[in-house]
């Protein structure tokens, strides 16, 4: 029995137009094809974590030792000031869009985004901020050294006077992210709710686009703060307006309340797709349908509803009155009710399952324990009195570690091992991916659980010297951060050499259900002769085999 | 069957409670000394999240760990699993013990930071919050007499204390053990951070704003002071020495300093600045930097030399 029944609803002549795919080229052009902009997406972005992951080495190897002795202190404030940007707009961000660009328009059967060419216009903005920041290192005054969130009145200082410097450009690129990040937004919002295949209700959607929208809710409504709070700073720096200058009559604080009101709920737009990608995944390993899919659903967007409602718990230790510390801390732990539905619904997806250990189940898997970590601490975080001793010290670094590198980044490994065959028409090498998994595992819990330890201790974050009884655990630290940079190379090596050289793909390899595997592998350009018409759940495993 | 069924996950539930309860008890060696009233309330509430979190970690990864070893398919096993696609009674539960367990988390953190009673800026707003009520809570940490308020001034990159009934200022913070202590916080420039892991205190200091901030250090021993608010290129460098004593001798210091002229205090920014020459990193060059503020002028600076 197939559970999809595939209908010609003659909708070929609305399609928009794509110029035929020419090999490797294709990716250097202004493409309009969700799957070239989505591949666009990854590689760019994975090169840009390769040069985040440079900027990380320089701060653990300068840790390796109490005192300040490998670079200058202002260069080490670039560095993890670029490290955290790079990571965040450039690596997290973009990768995840990549994987949505690539994905949604297949899994709810469209043939496109809503908005080709502005999906390409969004784009081709992430390599623009990314030549901004690089730039900023070849300034006289170097690139911004106030960290990634660029706290007024340090990011005011201007210590040589000159009107290009690097907190200009970091300015102007956070800036320009925004723009692009809200036409991904408003694409991928109307792409969703418009373009559905027939039969795809909101109730059979796959949990992944869930994900997606709710996600792509909050950029919509998040982002304007931010970029306001970027704007008027840049206003500030440059033409002396006084919005954040304490010193002109400003408040800093307000920068702070801009800043945050977007960059917590920032951590949902990351974290809620992948997310996303652990119950697509877990169902095909297991081999059982997911469990509870409505209230896994619906949590998503309770999440984003939320996020929107815990912004000053990042700033307890500021200057907040004692009654909204209180609230927000409620307000934040209340998040972790919607986010334990979904690790408890995980859980009783895999018991009893038939588990196959693929690489990406053992990435989707780890990312689970890890984000199950990340998430007590995250608890603890948010409980003010603890958090008025932890805040700003290496034990916020090491929760926020388990969820960007523990959580999300495994997350992305596993969706593009999990989707390779699909996207590139090649199978990667088994034995590369596990390699890779051990080696990031251990690599993550080596580099990022000593940071508690430290910070519990109270040692801080952005310090270029410590005391000398926080050696020992930044060794340990630096060992596993140079062990997670060597991880990259075994993935590396997979994907360039089976993208060439790998065994071709079937269309549907891992045997899983959804509308992605039912067309070939690379898919076709514009996805579905005919469109499909769905008429069933997206999680079947168990009733019947799925359709090929 | 039933039996041993019951029998076998009452047995688990055990061993996780007891792992749980030693995790916890585990919890407080983490920490600095309790060098303050308000570090032992943070470290039992901290102990308590260690032990609740404990148990769920250990819960969710001992599940997954059975499956992972017990529930994988052999190599040539293409069927599925069950189809089991939801269980109404599972998911209220797994739903409804969260949500009481936020509130006991809630609730129990707002008690201890009620005791704290830690004042901060804008406390004529929470004093009409019902928080004031909570205030009889507050009474452990008030019974002292506060001492007089000692003013602290945070700058790139150095901090100075100030005794304004003395007239004596300092470069290491020196406080009577088990008094209340009254701070003013204020910063010359940028936003910092005041900071003692000892206490687990923290408060940022916002330029143009004096912040009131309260303690009641138990301890007597030397601690660090440091700067929490990421300042600018030296901040790391920003620390100080916090020395808690004993009623009369901290009475016999502030008589004893009063007496000592005012001199440069030593400070770490400032010598690194003006350091022409980076022979001690391995990669020289730098970018341009905001210039240290002026070492500060102190009667005090814990530079025992410069006053025999």
């Amino acid at each position: 029995m197939t559970n999809i029944h595939v209908e010609d609803i003659n909708i070929a002549r609305e399609k928009p137009h794509h110029e035929p795919p020419a090999g490797w080229q294709q990716y250097f052009s202004f493409s309009t094809d969700h799957k070239v902009i989505g591949i666009q997406y990854l590689v760019t972005s994975f090169i840009f974590f390769l040069i985040g992951g440079i900027f990380a080495m320089v701060i653990r190897a300068e840790l390796i030792t109490p005192e300040s002795d490998l670079v200058n202190r202002t260069v080490y404030n670039a560095m993890f000031t670029m490290h955290g940007t790079v990571m965040l707009f450039l690596w997290t961000f973009p990768s995840l869009v990549g994987l949505a660009n690539y994905l949604v328009p297949l899994m709810i059967g469209a043939r496109d985004m809503a908005f080709p060419r502005m999906n390409a216009v969004a784009f081709w903005m992430v390599p623009v901020v990314g030549i901004l920041l690089m730039g900023s290192f070849f300034l006289p005054d170097g690139p911004a050294q106030a960290g990634w969130w660029s706290y007024p009145p340090v990011s005011l200082q201007n210590p040589t006077g000159h009107l290009i410097n690097g907190q200009v450009l970091w300015l102007l690129s956070v800036a320009i992210s925004g723009v692009s990040s809200i036409m991904g937004a408003v694409n991928f919002v109307t792409t969703i709710v418009r373009m559905r295949a027939p039969g795809m209700t909101f109730f059979r959607m796959p949990l992944f686009v869930w994900a997606v929208l709710s996600a792509q809710i909050i950029q919509l409504f998040g982002l304007p703060a931010l970029t306001a709070g970027a704007v008027m700073l840049l206003f500030d720096l440059t033409v002396g307006t006084s919005f954040f200058d304490p010193a002109k009559g400003g408040n800093p604080i307000f920068f702070q309340h801009y800043f945050w009101f977007y960059s917590h709920p920032a951590v949902y737009v990351i974290i809620l797709p992948v997310f996303g990608i652990f119950s697509e995944i877990f169902p095909v390993y297991a081999r059982k349908p997911l469990f509870g899919y409505k209230v896994v659903a619906i949590s998503s967007l309770l999440i984003a509803g939320v996020s929107a409602l815990v912004w000053v718990h990042h700033m307890y230790a500021s200057g907040t009155p004692g009654w909204m510390r209180i609230i927000f801390m409620l307000s934040t732990m209340c998040v972790s009710v919607p986010t334990g539905i979904k690790v408890f619904a995980w859980t009783a997806t895999i018991w009893g399952g038939k588990l196959r250990l693929n690489t990406p189940m053992l990435f989707a898997l780890g990312g689970l324990v890890m984000f199950v970590f990340a998430g007590i601490t995250g608890i603890m975080l948010s409980s003010v009195p603890v958090d008025i001793h932890v805040n700003n010290t290496y034990f916020v670094v090491g929760h926020f570690h388990y969820v960007l590198y523990g959580t999300v980044t495994m997350g992305i490994y596993a969706a593009i091992y999990h989707w390779f065959p699909k996207m590139t028409g090649r199978m990667y090498y088994e034995s590369l991916g596990k390699l890779h998994f051990f080696l990031a595992f251990i690599g993550t819990n080596l580099n990022f659980l000593p940071m508690h330890p430290l910070g519990l201790q109270g040692m801080l974050r952005r310090v270029s010297s410590y005391d000398p009884q926080y050696t020992f655990w930044n060794v340990i630290a630096s060992i596993g951060g140079f062990l997670l940079g060597m991880s990259t190379l075994p993935f590396i090596l997979n994907m360039i050499g089976s993208w060439m050289e790998g065994k071709k793909a079937p269309d549907n390899p891992w045997r899983a259900i959804g509308l992605e595997w039912l067309v070939s592998s690379p898919p076709p350009v514009e996805n579905f002769e005919e469109i499909p018409v769905v008429i069933s759940e997206p999680y079947g495993y168990g009733k019947s085999e799925p359709s090929c | 069957m039933k039996i041993r069924q019951i029998v076998i996950l009452m047995a688990i539930a055990i061993a996780l409670i007891a792992a749980s309860l030693w995790m916890g008890q585990q919890a407080y060696s983490w920490f600095p000394p309790q060098a303050a009233a308000e570090s032992k309330l943070i470290d039992e509430l901290f102990s308590f999240l260690v032990t609740l979190g404990t148990f769920i970690f250990l819960g969710v990864t001992g599940t997954l760990t059975y499956s992972v070893l017990f529930q994988r398919a052999s190599k040539y096993d293409t069927s599925d699993g069950p189809p089991i696609e939801g269980n109404v009674t599972l998911e209220i539960v797994w739903t409804a013990i969260p949500i009481l367990l936020v509130f006991w988390i809630a609730s129990y953190s707002y008690n201890v930071y009620a005791q704290m009673a830690i004042q901060g800026p804008m406390e004529m707003v929470h004093l009409h919050m019902p928080m004031g009520m909570e205030s009889a809570n507050a009474a452990p940490m008030s019974q002292t007499k506060p001492v007089e308020k000692i003013e602290v001034l945070a700058k790139q990159w150095a901090w100075v204390f100030r005794y304004p009934d003395q007239d004596v200022t300092s470069t290491e913070l020196h406080v009577p053990a088990n008094q209340r202590v009254r701070l003013a916080l204020q910063s010359e420039d940028v936003i910092h951070g005041f900071y003692i892991p000892a206490f687990r205190l923290k408060q940022d200091i916002i330029p143009n704003q004096t912040i009131d901030f309260e303690f009641t250090p138990i301890r007597i021993g030397k601690y660090r002071l440091t700067d929490s608010q990421y300042s600018g290129t030296y901040f790391a460098t920003m620390q100080a020495d916090v020395v808690v004593e004993s009623p009369q001798d901290y009475n016999q210091w502030l008589a004893k300093v009063k007496t000592y002229h005012r001199v440069p205090a030593y400070n770490q920014a400032a010598s690194e600045y003006f350091q022409t020459s980076e022979t001690d990193k391995v990669f020289k060059t730098g970018y341009p930097t905001v210039a240290p503020a002026v070492p500060p002028l102190v009667n005090y600076s814990g530079k025992k030399e410069s006053h025999s």
